[in-house]
């Protein structure tokens, strides 16, 4: 089956414009400008039933019909900040695919009828700013951004920004604030950016690969676009496949594709004949899914879409599939999590803040073996203390890994002092 | 009026306007929800999540709209599955809040703990143990042994001066918040920041030189924890050794309530001595702020080593010198008094001079006050009830410097809506938070404002205010000016439909709590219930209680003067000569060389002063006064409320209050005037004054319920500034309208090589109730400037920051130059009280300074 949104991997040269003009490129932009309502194109994607891939998996018409139509103007910010450990897959897409995904960026513009779009982009990703700025450029000077757009009254600008290398700022508001030059911290919320947004105005935020989607979308039609996935998790996803694994990359297969075709048919399947221990679904803020013998089919043939990862205690989320096999120990898991999520932590509440620098020192001696099982306890709950109350949802993805780890693995949490 | 909205929290109803927050809802029937980054003066942000409480909403059918029952008919309740923070949710009709379930408690716990765990615990050497939020909640809630490792705490920096005023301790620091939002919010001077992220966030300054703001002691009084000390009071004292005397602040016209707080001292005799100062909550007045003058100078002064003191028996005898001497000279007596004198005292003078036959003059440069008794603010003005549709006209003044409380207050008005329109001869601070700013040359003041009206948009904000508020100053104006620039405001009333409500009835609205509750300025009335001016003789202009015309005056209670008739000489030097002056708190020697010879050239000089000043210097007779700390009294501020004043330290030996001297004096010469206690003078005073009718020692110290509330059980919701049990004070009835005068100001035009000199007000200068507080040198130090346009200073062949002489009379003075761009290139600025007497507007020469 060919590719929906890693094209490129059908077509290598797909990011040279002419190249993806001559493979129907910008067609579905001039369709919806040209033939649709801004109101019909977000009734399109509403029936598409196409769920935000950057992680809560919300649906995409819904939360853009919830911009009021009194206040002006509104905006459309693309999340390209891509900071979850083990995810990778945006950065494929905008590096190989990336017309298709500023298309998809203008069609969002478009529906919700913002003349202005931010796509913010995480520090790191500068080279990739660099060639989505090459590739504005080129729109604009083939007429497929800026004013009049095929000769309507549409006008449709982009702007890269790129944020300073910091995972809170994938959080939506905290990257609202950092694109007004602000302290990259979470919003209080409610007002919700579709009402308060960026500048105080109506928002929408998007994913990357959710963005992609929409040229597709356009040019299929809902019924098209649902041809891939399920009926609640309709379309194609974007798995990024990491950790103890053969063949580790970006697999795009429909939603509901099973762990075992995952991981077994496109991985090649755990390396050096060793067992495979764990999966961690969502990259660092997943709950650890344990896989034994006991379980192990059951988890293999779980579809991975929204609501069957729930079945096996986890989340999709976004898709960073890490694999973890029986030469590591969830003590060493958790370290690395929580080292993550310390650093992470932008300080703005304290749970997070505080429930991190405690939860990195006892996971560090837990890891060295330089705890009592008293510490184990204490760590499990400083987890339950965070979780749940926090500003942000990067409270509590702190301690998914933690609470999960010393909840399904106990076996690893034993080598500590008595 | 917002719509009310009822509730129950922990069973209790209540019934608050719509926007409440459930943190108020709960505080206004006594439920302490611990906080600590909210504080009722700065919307939500959510942040410590200290205020965790679980929160019941009614369940509504989704198909019918209705609400869903229990089986016993009562609503069902739908819970989030998480806790919810108290200080970011609205109340909302039927809410049902728990805060003391075991699952709150908990959540409030475990928030405390993690708190706990990255703090010092080094309360018994910090200055906020004793009266510390976060003290306090632990002792009562939290556990008491730590769950964690020692050696594992997060360390940070102690001592970190943040500038030379206030000082950071990084290690208690919670990251609240409170201290960047109320420079950023109240403030309006963002010069706290946080710097690093996570465990690491910490305040920094991006101030230069550091905190750089005048208000950044109350950023201490609202720090729930004790990361943020002030240099007066760090390691000074224990905040329970502390007793607390109410009293206002006489750095400037606004009066701020505060608080002194005393303690006993070894160093002292044994007697009480002050330890520090802190707002003491007016709503009306100051709210809960206070500016860094008054809390670093605002008693030092009454300490300065030049305090006039003489023992018992010296005082008698200069008593009855200045008797011998009244007694002589009778009508031949000139009495010189400044408004640093409280009402009693200048009453009790006035009755002095009125047995005398004698003159009394007000000893000022800000003249045009007649017209502030007559057009003044009356019963019910609140600045923190100006909104939308309100206009106010600031006049020549530079708040920020001359009346840092009304800064802050007029910029906040501005930010709910009222139209702020700041007419200034050079930017001021308060530019950035206007709706318009006019921009005139120096001199052209009066005309500037007769232009107002006939400006467009200004003309219509002035015509269809809804109330209209003026404030005049005397940036660049001496007497004349000031006088000609008060009538000119004077007038813009009579083309506003305000001034012409007389005898209408204000319309009644309920008071607190429920308006004023929501805090949200919209929400509030304008027009707030008047008591006394419908019952005003005919004569007497009635209008909306938010209108008026404000006097920035240099000194406490000058607005008291005018009520009592005192006005200022205007030619003072040729009053004096030959006669018997007695001048009382005022140093005419010290501020000009001019005034020193005529009081040289006067028979005999009396001196009544806490000081010892140029004045007292060359007086024949010194009679040394008590300090306002060490006596009973009261101040009229500009706002035309009297407030009064408790002590705090006892009077110093061999002094006595201002009308203790005087009705000592009086007896002395065969006159019987009221000397017991300032509350029997007032009684006299408000039967003799018609503007003070009614009011009364027991009227002035009626406190009212005031929102926020603050002070109470729990110390974290709004800081540690003061309640205010002892009164908020009165406000005057106006006076018969002043007649109009026409004072002519002639324009000084500078020659070739001449410049015209303008005076303006620095916060913190020379002046002798400024100099004493040593905190302050830097600051002072910095003001020390003559400011010129950036082309005149290069065309003297200088730079910003050198020195530059300035001749005056033939008298030369060094000041640094500092650049002003928005001053005309002929204009040289120079700062009152800074060593060069300028009175009024003088034409000068500049030269750079011979380098040493
Ligand atoms: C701590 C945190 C980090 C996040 N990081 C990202 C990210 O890197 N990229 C992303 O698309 N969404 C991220 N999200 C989710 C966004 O807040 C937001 O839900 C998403 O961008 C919405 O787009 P979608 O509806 O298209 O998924 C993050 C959320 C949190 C709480
Ligand atoms: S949960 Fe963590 S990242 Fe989110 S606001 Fe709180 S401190 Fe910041
Ligand atoms: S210094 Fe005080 S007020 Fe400022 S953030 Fe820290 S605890 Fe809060
Ligand atoms: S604003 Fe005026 S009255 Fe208030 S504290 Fe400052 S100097 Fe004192
Ligand atoms: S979160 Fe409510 S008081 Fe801080």
């Amino acid at each position: 089956m060919p590719h929906i949104l890693l094209r490129h991997r059908d077509i290598p040269d797909i990011k040279n414009i002419e190249v993806y003009k001559q493979n129907g490129g910008f067609e579905s932009l001039k369709k919806a400008v040209t033939t649709l309502q801004p109101k019909q194109v977000v009734e399109e994607v509403k029936a598409s039933g196409l769920r935000g891939r950057g992680g809560a998996g919300f649906p995409t018409g819904v939360k853009w019909s919830f911009l009021p139509d009194n206040l002006w103007p509104h905006y459309v910010v693309c999340n390209a900040d891509e900071s979850e450990p083990g995810t990778f897959k945006d950065r494929e897409i905008m590096t190989y695919n990336p017309y298709q995904f500023l298309e998809g960026v203008a069609i969002a513009c478009y529906a919700v009828g913002a003349t202005e779009g931010y796509i913010y982009l995480r520090g790191e990703f500068y080279p990739i700013a660099e060639q989505l700025d090459a590739c504005l450029a080129e729109m604009e000077k083939q007429g497929y951004l800026g004013d009049k757009l095929f000769g309507t009254e549409t006008s449709i600008r982009l702007k890269t920004h790129l944020g300073a290398g910091a995972y809170i700022c994938g959080e939506e508001t905290a990257l609202l604030e950092s694109i007004e030059g602000k302290r990259g911290q979470p919003r209080l919320r409610p007002p919700f950016p579709a009402v308060v947004g960026l500048y105080g105005k109506p928002t929408v935020i998007n994913n990357v690969e959710t963005l992609t989607n929409l040229p597709y979308i356009i040019e299929h039609g809902a019924a098209g676009f649902r041809q891939n996935g399920t009926e609640k998790s309709p379309g194609v996803k974007i798995f990024s496949l990491s950790g103890n694994v053969a063949n580790p990359g970006n697999y795009e297969l429909p939603l509901g594709t099973t762990f075992r075709e995952l991981i077994f048919t496109h991985g090649g399947g755990i390396p050096n004949g060793r067992k495979l221990r764990a999966i961690m679904p969502a990259g660092a803020s997943s709950s650890i899914i344990r896989v034994d013998d006991a379980v192990f089919d059951k988890v293999m043939d779980t579809p991975m879409d929204y609501e069957n990862v729930q079945s096996v205690g986890s989340m999709l989320g976004s898709a960073s599939v890490i694999l973890i096999d029986d030469t590591h120990t969830m003590d060493w898991v958790i370290n690395k999590t929580i080292h993550f999520f310390k650093h992470e932590s932008c300080g703005k509440c304290t749970p997070c803040r505080d429930g991190n620098y405690w939860m990195l020192h006892l996971t560090e001696r837990i890891h060295a073996g330089q705890a009592s099982a008293q510490d184990v306890k204490l760590l499990d709950s400083v987890a339950a203390q965070v979780y749940g109350k926090c500003l942000c949802a990067l409270g509590d993805f702190s301690t998914m890994a933690v609470r999960t780890a010393i909840e399904r693995f106990p076996e690893d949490f034993e080598k500590v002092k008595a | 009026m917002a719509k009310l909205i009822n509730l129950t929290i922990n069973g209790t109803p209540v019934t608050v306007p719509a926007g409440t927050l459930v943190v108020d809802a709960a505080k206004k029937i006594g439920i302490d929800i611990p906080v600590f980054c909210y504080h009722p003066k700065m919307e939500p942000v959510g942040m410590c999540r200290q205020c965790l409480v679980e929160i019941g909403r009614p369940m509504v059918d989704r198909a019918t709209g209705q609400p869903v029952l229990n089986e016993d008919g009562s609503p069902k309740l739908q819970f989030m599955p998480k806790l919810e923070t108290a200080c970011t949710n609205p109340v909302s009709e039927g809410m049902a809040v728990f805060t003391e379930t075991a699952k709150a408690k908990s959540g409030q716990k475990e928030i405390l703990e993690l708190l706990l765990t990255s703090h010092p615990l080094d309360c018994p050497v910090c200055d906020k143990g004793g009266e510390c939020p976060l003290q306090n909640l632990t002792m009562e809630h939290a556990a008491d042994e730590s769950r964690f490792i020692f050696d594992e705490k997060h360390r940070a920096e102690k001592h970190v001066p943040l500038g030379d005023l206030i000082f950071l301790d990084r290690e208690r620091c919670i990251q609240c918040a409170r201290c960047i939002r109320f420079q950023d919010i109240i403030a309006g001077e963002p010069v706290l920041g946080f710097y690093q992220r996570g465990r690491n966030t910490d305040i920094v300054t991006y101030g230069e030189p550091g905190f750089d703001s005048i208000f950044s002691g109350n950023t201490s009084d609202i720090c729930p924890v004790g990361a943020l000390t002030t240099a007066d009071f760090r390691f000074g004292a224990r905040p329970w050794e502390l007793k607390q005397a109410a009293s206002v602040c006489s750095q400037c016209p606004v009066g701020c309530n505060v608080t002194f707080n005393v303690r006993r001292e070894a160093k002292a005799g044994g007697g009480y001595v002050i330890k520090r100062v802190m707002p003491r909550q007016n709503e009306q007045v100051n709210e809960i702020w206070m500016c860094d003058k008054g809390r670093f100078a605002g008693y030092q002064y009454t300490e300065a080593e030049s305090r006039l003191m003489a023992t018992p028996a010296g005082l008698d005898a200069a008593v009855g010198q200045a008797v011998a001497k009244l007694v002589e000279s009778q009508s031949e007596t000139v009495f010189l008094a400044s408004g640093r004198l409280a009402n009693e005292d200048l009453f009790t003078l006035k009755q002095l001079a009125a047995a005398l036959h004698a003159k009394t003059y007000l000893y000022t440069q800000h003249g045009g006050g007649e017209f502030t008794t007559a057009y003044g603010l009356t019963s019910g003005a609140d600045l923190g009830a100006l909104g939308k549709g309100d206009t106010v006209l600031v006049a020549a003044s530079d708040l920020y410097n001359e009346a840092p409380l009304w800064h802050l207050r007029l910029k906040a008005a501005a930010q709910r809506g009222a139209t702020l329109i700041v007419a200034a001869a050079r930017a001021t601070k308060l530019d950035e938070f206007a709706s318009f700013v006019v921009r005139y040359a120096y001199g052209d003041e009066v005309a500037t404002i007769q232009a107002l009206p006939a400006k467009d948009k200004i003309g219509e904000a002035i015509k269809n205010a809804n109330n209209l508020m003026i404030f005049y100053g005397s940036d660049g104006l001496g007497l004349a000016g000031t006088t000609a620039l008060a009538q000119s405001c004077a007038e813009l009333f009579s083309i506003s439909p305000v001034s012409q409500l007389t005898g209408s009835p204000v319309s009644q609205s309920a008071s607190f709590p429920v308006e004023q509750l929501t805090g949200k300025p919209e929400d509030r009335t304008t027009e707030q219930p008047e008591d006394r001016t419908t019952e005003q003789p005919e004569n007497r202009t009635t209008r909306k209680s938010n209108t008026g015309l404000i006097g920035v005056w240099s000194t406490p209670n000058q607005q008291g003067a005018l009520e009592m008739g005192f006005r200022p000489a205007e030619n003072l030097a040729a009053e004096l000569a030959g006669k018997t002056v007695y001048v009382i708190a005022a140093d005419p020697a010290g501020d000009d060389p001019a005034l020193a010879e005529a009081l040289k050239a006067a028979k005999t000089v009396i001196a009544q002063d806490i000081l010892t000043t140029k004045t007292v210097k060359l007086a024949d007779v010194v009679l040394p006064a008590a300090a306002f700390t060490e006596r009973e009294g009261t101040y009229t501020n500009g706002e035309r409320r009297v407030q009064r004043f408790y002590p705090a330290v006892p009077t110093r030996p061999g002094t006595k209050a201002d009308f203790a001297l005087l009705a000592e004096v009086a007896k002395g010469c065969g006159i019987a005037l009221e000397g017991r206690s300032p509350l029997l003078v007032m009684n006299r005073l408000s039967t003799a004054e018609p503007a003070f009718s009614g009011v009364s020692y027991e009227t002035l110290s009626q406190p009212a319920e005031q929102w926020p509330l603050i002070g109470r059980s729990d110390l974290y919701y709004g800081g540690t500034s003061y309640e205010n049990k002892l009164g908020l004070g009165v406000t005057l009835a106006l006076q018969p309208k002043a007649d109009r005068q026409s004072s002519t100001v002639s324009g000084l035009r500078p020659k070739e090589n001449e410049f015209l000199a303008v005076p303006v007000t620095k916060l913190y200068d020379l002046g002798a109730t400024v100099a004493p507080a040593k905190l302050l040198s830097a600051h002072i130090e910095r003001s020390a400037v003559a400011a010129l346009h950036p082309v005149t200073v290069e065309k003297l062949g200088l730079g910003a920051g050198d020195q530059l002489s300035v001749e005056i009379n033939g008298a030369q003075f060094t000041f640094r130059a500092a650049l002003d761009a928005s001053i005309s290139t002929g204009v040289v600025l120079i700062p009152r009280s800074m060593g060069l007497a300028i009175s009024a507007p003088a034409l000068v020469k500049l030269h750079a300074a011979e380098k040493a």
